[in-house]
């Protein structure tokens, strides 16, 4: 490990300069802090291309992926450590980090086998209103609560597929909206699970941890750490197990299923591929992930409403997709990042902010029109038997 | 004509009020070359979709080795031993040239969710064995695309995307094979190579049954053992090149009325 850290030194620097980046952002409040840190970054960017150290830096990326990961990881724990007591900062890392957790699931949901979602906020939402009702309701270990998120989205999923496994294109999308809307207007009309009040959360404890108490060291005259870091840490696992998951689909013959389906249906099923059992299969892990992440998000935030999953927010997750790059499944984290975190940097200009953030939004992909990382071509090993 | 592989019974396909196939009788023998001809919107490409399941017969029969594949499934008649090629050329381009040959072998690809998620060191090596069967597939057919194995299918020439749909079709060793007008969209010498290509890849595997649609008359002649013609859905000629070309029924169909010599 230590000679692949000297090896790939460009890696683990950049790792670090963007782990330096992204404190800083969370940190900025006043506007020149934030307009000088949203400057720096396409001047980076620039730099790094005009001097050529992008090329070996993608190509060391390329060639050491789970050094990237194991960057990744320890980026967010150093993140997670530098912002112990920024309740705000860390639950805007936790949010990052789940909805990458969705925009996973989606990716392997339309990035490869091309069933479009503009529910997936519903499916997130699902997950947050059986996690309200399973820990407030019944004994149930935490932990079967969060698999219980994740199943019934899926369940609820395959009920949802039917109609859209009978349309193509457009038809199929409005399908998927259809049901976001849906599922927001039964949960306002609906008494028992709290209407447009919504429902409150008991925290989450996992193991005889309580997620919902600060942690109090006696170190160094005492140190406290926001209960937030409990659930960023949480995410983070999430996040790197869903990513795993994800890219063993799409690296293995169930992605190659799901990629020719989507590419061409009529010459996957004259090659004996069942389109059915892709779609579905597509969807409802897509849908398990979306629910999971759901049920985390709930108790992290301790309380669950409809106007948190509507139909914008159905597209804030579709929209991070694309702009990450569809089918990429390292695009999403930058592209959560971008979405999710710049909106509320921009508080500074109240109501311009989504303004200011849709022009940005508008503007990388001008620049980057298949996102910010685009996917390559499909492999399988990487490494040693494909070049 | 050896013992029959493929046969259609009063194979009937309407669409609406349209005829596409109209009681179509058809043998194909076993280890034949077939060519399918016909003037544009005789029904040759319809009768290619009926019986690889992706219409649904109006009426009639298809028989695969004696066995009814009528209103079969797609999967079902590719895991029946049939696959084909398409007119227009149906590779799915972002992917690579393994991936879009390997997709033929689907039925020796393991599929289960559990397979695929966790037992990576099983799936490398089913992969690596593919790896090896496709490259030794495209060395046979072609030196030159072994070394194209991992481009996408999108960077390649019009002649190398057919030569890659015509292994993706051979590559599970079928009993039969159609081919769907593979001269589209390629010049002169570039079907003459590809026809090249197929004659002496059947030579050293296995004489695989082929029916072949064309307009190159070229081809056909130098191809087919025997050809059938299609006019509005019906069979109006089966014999020979030189007795098709021959037929007068035939040079009617194509060339109409006053031209006929």
């Amino acid at each position: 490990m230590s000679d692949s850290l000297k090896n790939n030194s460009r890696l683990v620097a950049a790792s670090a300069a963007v782990c330096a980046y992204l404190w800083a952002l969370l940190h900025a409040e006043s506007q020149l802090a934030v307009g000088g840190l949203l400057l720096l970054a396409p001047l980076a960017m620039w730099l790094l291309r005009t001097r050529g150290w992008l090329a070996p830096l993608q190509a060391e990326a390329d060639r050491h992926p789970r050094l990237l990961g194991g960057l990744c990881i320890a980026g967010v724990l150093v993140l997670v450590l530098a912002l112990h007591e920024a309740h705000f900062a860390l639950l805007l890392l936790s949010t990052v980090l789940l909805y990458t957790v969705v925009c996973l699931g989606m990716n392997v949901q339309f990035g490869y086998a091309g069933v479009v979602n503009f529910a997936g906020a519903a499916f997130f939402g699902i997950g947050s209103y059986t996690a309200a009702t399973l820990a407030t309701h019944t004994a149930l270990p935490h932990l079967a609560v969060l698999l219980a998120g994740g199943l019934i989205a899926a369940a609820l999923g395959s009920l949802l597929i039917w109609p859209v496994l009978r349309t193509r294109g457009h038809y199929a999308a409005l399908v998927t909206m259809a049901f976001g809307i849906l599922f927001k207007n039964f949960l306002e009309v609906n008494d028992m699970l709290g209407g447009p009040q919504g429902l409150r959360i008991p925290g989450l404890t996992l193991l005889g941890w309580q997620f919902n108490q600060n942690i109090e060291l006696d170190l160094f005259g005492g140190i406290e750490i926001s209960f937030y870091a409990n659930y960023a840490l949480l995410s983070l696992l999430l996040c790197a197990l869903a990513f795993v998951f994800v890219r063993r689909v799409e690296r293995s013959w169930l992605g190659l299923a799901m990629d020719m389906i989507r590419t061409d249906e009529v010459a996957a099923a004259t090659f004996g591929i069942s389109i059915v059992r892709g779609k579905v299969l597509a969807f409802t892990f897509g849908n398990f992930l979306a629910g999971l992440a759901g049920a985390v998000y709930g108790m992290m935030t301790s309380y669950v409403a409809p106007n948190n999953f509507t139909f914008a927010d159905s597209l804030i997750l579709v929209s991070i997709v694309i702009l990450g790059g569809i089918g990429n499944p390292w695009g999403i984290l930058p592209a959560a990042i971008v979405v999710l975190i710049l909106p509320e940097k921009f508080q500074f200009i109240a109501e311009y902010r989504f303004l200011l953030y849709a022009l940005l939004v508008i503007f990388i992909l001008l620049f980057r029109p298949d996102g910010l990382l685009p996917r390559s071509v499909r492999r399988y090993f990487p490494g040693r038997s494909q070049p | 004509m050896s013992a029959p592989l493929l046969e259609a019974r009063g194979l009937s396909m309407r669409f609406g009020g349209v005829t596409a196939l109209d009681a179509l009788d058809l043998v194909v023998g076993e280890h034949e070359i077939l060519g399918l001809l016909g003037p544009n919107g005789s029904g040759k490409t319809t009768f290619f979709n009926v019986v690889t399941g992706l219409y649904a017969a109006s009426g009639g029969q298809v028989l695969l080795d004696g066995a009814d594949i009528t209103r079969q499934s797609p999967q079902a008649v590719y895991r029946a031993g049939v696959t084909r090629t398409f007119q227009r050329s149906r590779l799915s381009l972002p992917l690579s040239v393994f991936d879009n040959v390997v997709l033929g072998q689907t039925q020796h690809l393991n599929a289960g969710l559990l397979f695929n998620l966790l037992q990576r060191k099983a799936l490398r090596q089913q992969f690596e064995q593919q790896v090896e069967q496709v490259h030794q597939l495209l060395q046979t057919f072609n030196a030159g695309m072994a070394d194209k194995l991992w481009q996408p299918a999108g960077a390649l020439s019009m002649i190398d995307r057919r030569r890659v749909e015509v292994c993706r079709a051979l590559i599970s060793n079928p009993r039969l094979v159609l081919l769907d007008e593979p001269s589209a969209g390629m010049t002169h010498d570039e079907t003459a190579e590809l026809m090249d290509d197929i004659l002496q890849v059947r030579e050293r595997l296995s004489p695989f049954t082929i029916v072949i649609i064309e307009h190159e008359m070229g081809v056909i002649q130098r191809m087919t053992q025997r050809c059938v013609v299609l006019n509005y859905g019906k069979k109006i000629a089966d014999g020979s090149f030189a007795e098709i070309t021959a037929n007068a029924e035939v040079q009617v169909a194509y060339l109409g009325q006053e031209e006929a010599p």
